[in-house]
């Protein structure tokens, strides 16, 4: 093999550079300023900032929506991830047992992934809505006083219920090739051995499995951390009032809308420190399981 | 396409764009505002007679989102040197951009600089003041103004055999009832913030917060763990339970949609709904004063306006300040003011605008349309100028949230106004420090 040698020891770098700077303008300057703005308070216009060490940190958390909406987060990431992944599961270990019309039945489960997350939520809106939503008619029927926008519990429901709608199609796709990954022969030697399909799902199939649902299970993680933002603005039609929300939005609320950019800033630190311990944990812990072929 | 006829192409493209030149250099001018819908229609339409009318200027309105977007969109602008020339800010957000000195080239003095005439006596008094900072001069130049009042249906007020009520004793002992029994819901109301906090100090001459409402320099303390607002709520409450008022969320639309429908029988909202109203109601309906609390004041007083106002944004060459003197002149003159008042339901802010509307006879057809106005002209008290507080965005958005705990239940009136009294009070101070002081 001919190993290829640059006459200069600078022009890789050099070729490194576009990316670099990509990086560096995109990810690494707009952090650090953010990191900067957090220790100052500075009017919106921009007139006049104060260097005022932790205060926006100590605002931050004496505020009491600011410890309710953490708790709603943690709460809304678990429900969201797990039971997106767990239908998606479902969904593709039961397609893939499927031989007549399975294209046709892997399309249609397929079909919600192309929707944009606020067209998901104006169809979640219209569906959850209290005075004509037929989802919402359904529970007032069974006895449920369902109120979508006033009820802080209902609201929190229907922006679950739409962000594992909008994310089990993604997951499907992953589980599926997953498991058409699954050599035939394993398979069919598992099935000489057990009787029980069950077992061979968990025994086999499921270990098998892991690798795609490590990754998918980050994936969902920041998806309802970050990437249900879309769904949440539109389910709360613009005005947050007393529903709640995720510390992704709250981030806008008080930056954007609020005009508060040191708040936000120290918001926005919070959030960088969890997902660089999420990212350090996952990998470090929870990857050494995982068995990669 | 052949080389030839791209040639042609390009051609009279040029032609067109060197025909299309005036001989004398236009003034161009940009206008960011929040009306959406019908309301930017009338905006467009403004700009284009205000185009046709001369040849000097071209103004140029750009629909930026809503009143929250179109602020944070135009900060954003500011911040890097391509700030509109006009910019139109919400009552909420006065205080944030009337404070930062240097944003904004106040509406008077650019007014008479550029030799337009001003005079501050000419705006109707409930809207004179509140964009204008301590010593009366004028920041921002008001447009948009509303003021609450409150609609009814006519048929179901007929049905229930009462009258619409003048005070909230009237309300919940005669007219509430009576609706329930006749099948309606007896009320709702759009904005918890506006209508029942702000216009609530307002129409009973309350301190809403300390300073002068906040018009004075330093950190004002807002009165809202007080026994008038708590009484209100806490009746707020007792009506929601009892099936006299209903709440929707809260969004502006969820609540009037159900008095359009029929189903609510009196509604609170902004004077400027008056074209929506009319356009989706098929019920025959009224307007008329937001009701007060015989308890706390024998003969309510005037209201707070609502809406928005333009400013002149800072850091603009001479000319083009100049052409945004002539549109404030031009957008102020009665029959402008005539025009926007009657296709929006928004009050006329000049006299002379309101004498006009008056002259043609708008009112003998359509008397609602005169309840915003003369609500907005009753007498003043010490406390009904307006309030300039900062963060008050945010500030509603506690009030909003804490309101929600109290109809939802899950918080009592005393609860909740501890938590608004806190957490606004916090606001105000760290926007005071943002401020430099």
């Amino acid at each position: 093999m001919i190993k290829s040698q640059f006459k200069s020891p600078l022009f890789p770098y050099l070729l490194l550079l576009p990316q670099l700077s990509i990086v560096v303008i995109f990810f690494y300057w707009p952090a650090a300023e953010a990191i900067r703005s957090s220790f100052y308070l500075e009017d919106p216009f921009g007139f006049s900032s104060t260097f005022v060490g932790l205060d926006n940190f100590r605002d931050m958390v004496s505020r009491s929506d600011y410890v309710a909406t953490a708790e709603f987060t943690i709460i809304f990431s678990v429900i969201v991830t797990f039971f997106s992944l767990a239908i998606a599961l479902l969904l593709a270990v039961t397609a893939d047992r499927v031989l007549r019309g399975a294209s046709t039945y892997k399309t249609l489960l397929m079909w919600v992934y192309a929707i944009a997350p606020p067209v998901a939520a104006l169809i979640g809106i219209m569906m959850f809505d209290t005075l004509v939503g037929p989802i919402a008619g359904f529970f007032q029927a069974l006895g449920w006083n369902y109120q979508l926008g006033t009820n802080r519990f209902d609201t929190a429901f229907a922006m679950i219920v739409i962000s594992i709608w909008k994310q089990v199609p993604v997951n499907f796709i992953f589980f599926l090739s997953g498991l058409q990954g699954i050599p035939k022969s394993v398979q069919e030697a598992a099935a000489i051995d057990c009787a029980s399909s069950t077992r061979r799902f968990w025994t086999i199939t499921f270990p098998l499995l892991a690798p795609t649902g490590f990754f998918l299970l980050i994936i969902n993680i920041t998806y309802s951390l970050f990437d249900t933002f879309g769904i949440i603005d539109v389910v709360l039609k613009g005005e947050p009032g007393n529903n709640p929300v995720t510390l992704v939005y709250k981030v806008f609320l008080d930056g954007f809308r609020g005009n508060d950019l040191g708040g936000s800033s120290a918001q926005s630190v919070i959030l960088m420190i969890l997902v660089l311990i999420l990212t350090v944990f996952q990998f470090r812990l929870i990857e050494r399981r995982v068995h990669y072929n | 396409m052949s080389i030839r006829n791209i040639l042609v192409g390009a051609m009279a493209t040029t032609m067109s764009v060197a025909m299309s030149v005036p001989a004398m250099a236009q003034t161009e001018i940009t206008w960011w505002h929040a009306m959406g819908g019908q309301l930017g229609e009338t905006v467009n339409e403004i700009a284009e007679k205000f185009n046709a009318s001369q040849s000097d200027y071209k103004i140029t309105p750009i629909y930026k989102g809503t009143y929250e977007e179109t602020m944070t969109a135009g900060i954003a602008a500011f911040r890097a040197g391509e700030q509109p020339n006009v910019i139109q800010i919400f009552d909420a957000g006065a205080a944030t951009i009337i404070g930062a000195k240097g944003a904004v080239i106040p509406a008077q003095q650019l007014m008479s600089e550029n030799g337009v005439p001003f005079d501050i006596n000419d705006y109707i008094s409930g809207v004179r003041y509140f964009y204008a900072d301590k010593a009366g001069e004028m920041i921002g130049m008001p447009f948009n103004s509303s003021t609450p009042i409150m609609y009814y249906n006519e048929d179901a007020l007929k049905k229930a055999g009462v009258t619409p009520p003048k005070t909230w004793e009237e309300f919940q002992s005669v007219t509430a009832p009576k609706l329930k029994d006749a099948g309606y819901v007896p009320l709702s109301q759009s904005h918890l913030p506006w209508i029942f906090t702000e216009n609530f100090y307002s129409r009973h001459n309350l301190e809403f917060a300390s300073l002068d409402n906040g018009y004075d320099s330093g950190t004002p303390i807002m009165m809202m763990n007080e026994d008038p607002i708590k009484g209100h709520f806490t009746a707020v409450k007792e009506w929601l339970d009892n099936g006299m008022f209903a709440w929707y969320g809260t969004g502006w639309a969820d609540n009037q949609k159900p008095f359009n429908e029929g189903q609510v029988a009196m509604w609170l909202g902004s004077s400027g709904s008056f074209g929506g109203v009319k356009k989706a109601a098929t019920f025959p309906f009224d307007a008329t004063y937001l009701p007060y609390w015989e308890s706390l004041t024998k003969e309510p007083y005037q209201t707070f306006i609502g809406g928005a106002a333009l400013f002149a944004m800072s850091g603009k060459p001479a000319d083009e300040n100049k052409a945004v003197a002539e549109f404030f002149r031009f957008l102020t003159s009665p029959e402008i003011q005539y025009f926007w008042h009657r296709e929006t339901g928004y009050v006329p802010i000049t006299t002379a605008a309101y004498e006009l509307a008056k002259k043609e006879g708008y009112y003998k057809d359509t008397p609602q349309a005169e309840v915003g106005i003369k609500q907005l002209t009753e007498r003043a008290g010490d406390w009904t100028r307006g309030y300039r507080l900062g963060f008050y965005v945010q500030i509603r958005d506690v009030m909003n949230r804490e309101y929600g705990k109290i109809l939802s239940g899950e918080k009592n009136v005393d609860e909740a106004f501890t938590t608004i009294e806190i957490e606004s009070n916090k606001l105000l101070e760290r926007f005071s420090k943002s401020m430099g002081n």
